[in-house]
């Protein structure tokens, strides 16, 4: 059978190449794509959303391909982006049921559109008009919004950027129930306690190609496993050695040492995603220098 | 949790045709129309006010008599343009706010939210003429039109707003912000001074006379006053000639926008 989501040396270039012979896989599952500012994030949702048509390359969903039938494919996926993508003047209500019509839903837009609202804690505001909405309202009824009809595949670009800690919670919690029953969620991020929240799986993109692809677990292990710091009096590091966690490297950590530094501070360092994403996102050059 | 199949019930019957999108965005733009309670208001008051400010203020100085008869028909389509002009506002904030951007990945054809906001302001439009019309009749408007004048008339005025409705969707796809696509509506509002509209051509300077005679407003003013108050024979023909002329090329530049505002 089809995977969900299949891609294989898809370029798109603007000025300079922004997805550079990208191949990726997605097998199921929550799937988040981690990746600094300008990595090609937007651009690669907007290819697989059918919104934008690549250079060269193929690209999948469920078997469908993107170029070749868009149609098919906006069939399978739905899409909550960066910017919502609900209309100011309607009620919440009248969002979801207009769009579940568009959907075809026809008669029973109404209930699925009150199911979801229930899903998301909108009911009390489902009568008002969504200007008046906060910023983390606005983007559970946008994800409500993909919902009307259960996406194959659902994209999320960035879906909690600019929104308060307690408001990205509860979007979080949105996309575990409703992604719940089977859909595979395609999520964008530039945040790593994001990633963290949701997949089950995180790839880095890095200039057009990924560049690390695994667990959470898996990418930290990548920069290398737990340090032994030796500080001195002001914080500052003096030596660190890598360690198994045996007492035998705290014998070579402080076989290293010259009697005089016996004074200083000992700290156990384990890598985080932060320091796996730093270094997997830092430019070559950088690296170098 | 298991993945979906992609042909699994849920997701067999998404999407609708062509036909009934359309019908559902037209519903969608005129709950729009009626929600924005000032832009309703400035599409009846504007063309109201303009009318008896030219028959009570201008008009004594303008023509002694009869000059109610005169405007009525270009304060019609001053009124129709202005009203038209806030559907470039209306597709531009579909276009950069995010709207668009779902319509155009769902299973349905996302070009059809235009049909949606220009047959709204068509239906907006003509209900700001009826009460023009309504008011100008009050304040001493006798028209001597047969009932199919009036059904000519408002064929030919309803054709104008279409065709200047699809040049502002244009304008509302390209331009960069609902701010800068209200900016364009002015244009639109001086092409009537322009024209026999409000003071007869021969009272303008020589050079300016073929312009003003030669603009598309011009016959549509004087079809419109020959149909409903029997001055002159209305040039039907050349109105509706420009009317098909601009919308053929709306067609294409709305064409060629939607096409663009994609990689947007």
């Amino acid at each position: 059978m089809a995977e969900p989501l299949e891609i294989s040396g898809l370029v798109k270039t603007y000025r300079q190449p922004v997805l550079d012979y990208l191949d990726l896989v997605v097998s199921g599952g929550v799937f988040a794509l981690l990746g600094p500012n300008g990595a090609g994030k937007t651009t690669l949702v907007s290819i697989l959303t059918t919104l934008v048509r690549p250079d060269a390359g193929v690209a999948r969903i469920g078997g469908v391909d993107v170029v070749r039938d868009p149609a098919g494919v906006r069939r399978l996926v739905a899409a909550t982006g960066q910017e919502t993508t609900i209309d100011d003047l309607l009620t919440g209500h009248e969002n979801l049921v207009m769009l579940g019509r568009l959907l075809g839903l026809g008669a029973r837009a109404r209930a699925r559109a009150d199911e979801l609202l229930e899903q998301v804690g909108l009911v009390a505001a489902a009568g008002r008009r969504v200007s008046t909405y906060s910023g983390g309202m606005r983007r559970r009824l946008d994800l409500a919004a993909s919902f009307m009809t259960q996406p194959y595949v659902l994209f999320l670009d960035e879906p909690t950027t600019g929104l308060d800690p307690v408001s990205r919670r509860r979007v979080w919690d949105d996309v575990r129930t409703l992604a719940s029953t089977g859909t595979t969620v395609f999520l964008t991020t530039q945040t790593l306690d994001e990633a963290e929240a949701l997949a089950d799986r995180i790839a880095v993109l890095r200039q057009g190609t990924i560049v690390a692809d695994g667990t959470a677990a898996e990418l930290t292990a990548l920069v290398g496993g737990q340090r032994i710091d030796l500080l001195d009096a002001d914080g500052r590091l003096v030596h660190s050695v890598e360690t198994d966690g045996s007492a035998g490297s705290v014998e070579r950590a402080l076989a290293a040492l010259a009697p005089h530094q016996r004074g200083l501070q000992v700290s156990l360092h384990s890598p985080t995603l932060d320091d796996a994403f730093v270094a997997l996102t830092r430019d070559h050059e950088e690296v170098a220098a | 949790m298991t993945a979906l199949a992609p042909g699994s019930s849920t997701l067999a019957e998404r999407g609708v045709g062509p036909l009934r999108s359309s019908g559902i965005f037209i519903g969608r733009s005129l709950r729009h129309a009626l929600r924005d309670g000032e832009g309703l208001t400035m599409a009846v008051a504007l063309p109201v006010l303009m009318l008896l400010m030219f028959v009570y203020v201008f008009g004594g100085a303008i023509q002694a008599e009869g000059y109610v008869d005169f405007v009525v028909p270009g304060v019609i389509l001053v009124c129709a343009g202005f009203g038209a002009s806030s559907v470039a506002v209306a597709v531009n904030r579909d276009v950069t706010l995010g709207a668009m951007r779902r319509y155009r990945t769902m299973p349905i054809v996302s070009a059809t939210v235009l049909a949606g906001h220009i047959v709204a302001s068509l239906l907006r439009n003509l209900l700001a003429t009826s009460i023009v019309i309504a008011v100008a009749v009050a304040i001493g408007f006798r028209p001597t039109a047969t009932p199919l004048d009036w059904l000519a008339a408002l064929g030919l005025v309803a054709v104008w707003i279409l065709a200047i409705t699809a040049l502002f969707a244009f304008i509302g796809l390209v331009s960069s912000s609902p701010e800068a696509a209200n900016g364009y509506g002015f244009a639109l509002l001086f092409l009537p001074y322009l024209s026999s509209a409000f003071v007869p051509l021969e009272t303008m300077p020589e050079a300016l006379q073929p312009i003003a005679r030669h603009q598309p407003m011009n016959p549509l003013v004087e079809s419109i006053r020959g149909l409903l108050v029997g001055v002159g024979e209305p040039p039907v023909a050349i109105s509706l000639a420009w009317c098909a002329g601009i919308l053929a090329v709306a067609a294409v530049l709305i064409v060629w926008g939607f096409r663009r505002s994609r990689d947007r």
